[in-house]
């Protein structure tokens, strides 16, 4: 309890002063009609913030280097923290509209968070952008203010079955997820979508709570598939790589973007995940193999944050420049600017910039990555990318 | 259905090795009925504390890799000793903090049950959020997560047309048994084996003969806990993993074969254990992995419908050689 008085009398205290902050200069930025505010709004200091400093950075790269060309109108970057919490994304997206005045937002980071917030945003006819939200659902609301910059998990399941088909040419796939709402539908796309392409498929479930999963590892021994796939979250992932390989089970393992980690080679122990597959929609590319434009972020990335640009910051890059379009085409107020997003056509660092008219991204470009020791480094386009 | 034909052996060697775990950590939920009439809820939590103890041990005297052989046997019986002492000295203390306090002041047995879940509850936020990020150096907010060790090469034992056995499944099962028996024997052939059944039997008779009821609970719950701590040592053979909730699906399951085999009962707890491990295994093979929980309950309930004391019904005081 006690905790919680000081976190109401923080959060008090701070839009007190960001009230008085923006009184101060409010009068300045209106008038003058030459600075506009775009915010950034995810978890930027809690236990996931590991995944949403990146397309933060990769936003505030974009923004500086516009300003850098000294433009009539200039942008800040302002940025609000929700620690991935609906519950805390909402009274910040309604301190954004009515008492910042923001312009455009990028975000909410997660998929729950904007499940919330992203009602209030749509009320508050403020655009808003997520680089990170993959949950198929956000697209079915019908919000007119609503974009995200990145494919849905359903895309996602196409890409990574394609991959399988057509990369990997498997012919038998056994589809095993952890009957979460996210690795569930995942698992069932990628089997869909292999079955399409004439692979025979088999499908287990297990409990990721679990620790033994002996009874899944003999079904895929009895079915010896070339192919694995697993929808779920790399710690069970781990587990689950580990126990298939320590039972002889040597067809190539694949996952989505919620095994892509690190820890997903750690639980396998060893060399188990090495030459495992991971696909995400996101395009994490230090090295610019993938395009010139993605070189010349990741060359101007490091230069500025002296770090690899890591999972989402192309992503975060992309949604930044599509609000700078919008204010390079002469627009600085939110109603102005959405209609602007709606017919945005530009080439981005991680995929065209340019949006359906629910709000999805019209690319549907997914990457796949090879498990490498505890690395992950990128191996191309689930599209045409090969493996050895 | 082909499944389980195809893969017979591997779903029944597996399903033992599962069971062998069972049937220790039931042990602990058994004696400490038998004795004190009380589920002690929070025996997970002395399982995970054990696979903790053996973690630490690894990684104190430097995590080894690639054992195997007969120093995997070795290595096995020095960390089944290591988890025995962390699960049993934990269990010693469980009691005295826990459980003596009540009864001491004849408090009813739901006090107990609710105080067993209390301190359930207490250790694991203990180790998520203390232990495990200052013994193993993670940040606070990893706490929850699983850490691992890895230091077991397996390999095939025996191997005869579909018939595999790796040495990790065949240490446990031995290993289990052996721990069994052992209990069986010290239960039914010494002095304090002689108190704890005396004790279970009738406690007031118990004490009039003389019988210290403080020493015995104490001995019972030194005696489970250990049981749980070697179970546990056989689990981070076999998993190589723990985290801090690992004891809690575990626990309900080894609770279930504890009923399941006769609550009170030592061998039932061994039967109790290797019935579940099997039908866990030959459920899933049959219904696929996510009904393996359903099939290994629905059994519960039919063999409780037919037979209400468990498979050998028996309670501890009458378990004789």
């Amino acid at each position: 309890m006690r905790s919680r008085l000081i976190t109401v009398v923080g959060v008090v205290a701070a839009s007190a002063t960001l009230a008085l902050g923006a009184s101060a200069c409010g009068g300045n930025s209106k008038g003058g009609g030459d600075n506009v505010t775009i915010g950034f709004m995810g978890d930027l200091t809690g236990e996931n913030s590991g995944i949403v400093i990146p397309p933060k950075q990769g936003a505030q790269l974009a923004i500086d280097q516009y300003n850098a060309t000294n433009p009539k109108v200039k942008i800040t970057l302002k940025t609000y923290d929700s620690q991935g919490k609906g519950e805390q994304a909402v009274p910040l997206a309604k301190q954004a509209i009515t008492k910042d005045k923001i312009a455009g937002l990028i975000g909410p980071t997660f998929s729950s968070e904007s499940a919330q917030a992203d009602p209030v945003l749509e009320e508050g006819k403020l655009p808003n952008i997520s680089s990170s939200a993959t949950n198929a659902a956000l697209a079915t609301h019908g919000w007119k203010y609503w974009h995200r910059l990145i494919a849905n998990d359903n895309v996602q399941g196409a890409g990574i079955g394609e991959f399988i088909s057509n990369g990997l040419k498997a012919k038998k796939v056994f589809i095993i997820h952890d009957n979460s709402e996210y690795g569930k539908p995942l698992g069932e796309t990628v089997k869909a979508t292999v079955e399409k392409a004439g692979a025979q498929t088999s499908e287990d479930a297990i409990d990721p709570n679990g620790s033994d999963f002996s009874a899944t590892v003999n079904k895929v021994k009895a079915f010896a598939p070339d192919a694995i796939f697993f929808g779920g979250y790399y710690s069970a992932g781990g587990k689950l790589i580990k126990q298939l390989r320590e039972g002889g089970v040597k067809a190539r393992f694949l996952s989505g973007d919620g095994s892509l980690d690190q820890g997903l080679a750690k639980g396998a122990g060893g060399t188990n995940a090495d030459g495992s597959i991971i696909g995400c929609p996101c395009l994490i590319d230090p090295s610019g193999t993938a395009s010139a434009a993605s070189k010349k972020f990741a060359e101007d990335y490091k230069a500025k944050f002296h770090a690899d640009p890591a999972i989402y910051s192309a992503e975060g890059y992309d949604a930044a420049t599509a609000f700078i379009e919008a204010v390079k085409a002469g627009n600085t107020t939110p109603e102005k600017i959405n209609d602007f997003l709606t017919k945005v056509d530009k080439p981005g660092v991680s995929k065209e910039i340019k949006f359906q008219s629910n709000g999805e991204p019209t690319a549907t470009d997914v990457y796949v990555y090879e498990v490498k020791g505890t690395q992950l480094p990128l191996l191309g386009s689930a599209k045409n990318a090969t493996v050895k | 259905m082909n499944t389980l034909f195809s893969q017979f052996w591997p779903y029944t060697i597996d399903g033992l090795s599962l069971g062998a775990i069972y049937a220790l950590v039931a042990l602990g939920y058994t004696m400490v009925y038998g004795v004190l009439r009380l589920i002690n809820f929070a025996h997970s939590e002395i399982f995970m504390i054990g696979t903790f103890g053996v973690l630490g041990a690894l990684h104190l005297f430097g995590m080894p890799s690639n054992v195997g052989g007969f120093a995997l046997v070795g290595l096995v019986l020095a960390l089944a000793v290591v988890g025995g002492v962390a699960s049993g000295g934990s269990a010693v203390i469980l009691e005295y903090v826990a459980y003596r306090p009540l009864r001491r002041n004849n408090a009813s047995r739901l006090a107990a049950l609710i105080s067993a879940i209390g301190a359930s509850l207490f250790l694991q936020q203990l180790f998520a959020r203390l232990v495990i990020p200052q013994a193993f150096g993670l940040p606070k907010e990893k706490g929850a997560l699983p850490v691992q060790g890895h230091f077991v090469r397996r390999t095939d034992v025996i191997h005869i047309g579909g018939f595999e056995l790796s040495n990790d499944r065949l240490i446990v099962i031995v290993g289990a048994v052996l721990m069994m028996v052992l209990l069986d024997l010290f239960v039914n052939r010494t002095k304090l084996g002689r108190g704890i059944r005396a004790t279970a039997q009738d406690p007031e008779t118990a004490v009039l003969m003389g019988v210290n009821i403080d020493r015995i609970v104490t001995a019972t719950f030194a005696l489970g806990g250990a049981m749980a701590g070697v179970a546990a040592a056989l689990y981070m053979l076999r998993f190589e993993e723990t985290k801090f909730d690992v004891g809690f699906l575990l626990g309900i399951k080894a609770f279930t074969a504890a009923v399941l085999g006769g609550i009170g009962n030592l061998r039932g707890s061994l039967i109790g254990g290797i019935v579940l491990g099997l039908i866990e295994m030959y459920g899933s093979a049959v219904f696929g992995s996510e009904w393996q929980n359903v099939v290994a309950f629905s059994v519960l309930v039919l063999v409780l419908m037919f037979r209400p004391t468990g498979i050998l019904g028996e309670s501890l005081q009458q378990a004789r050689a």
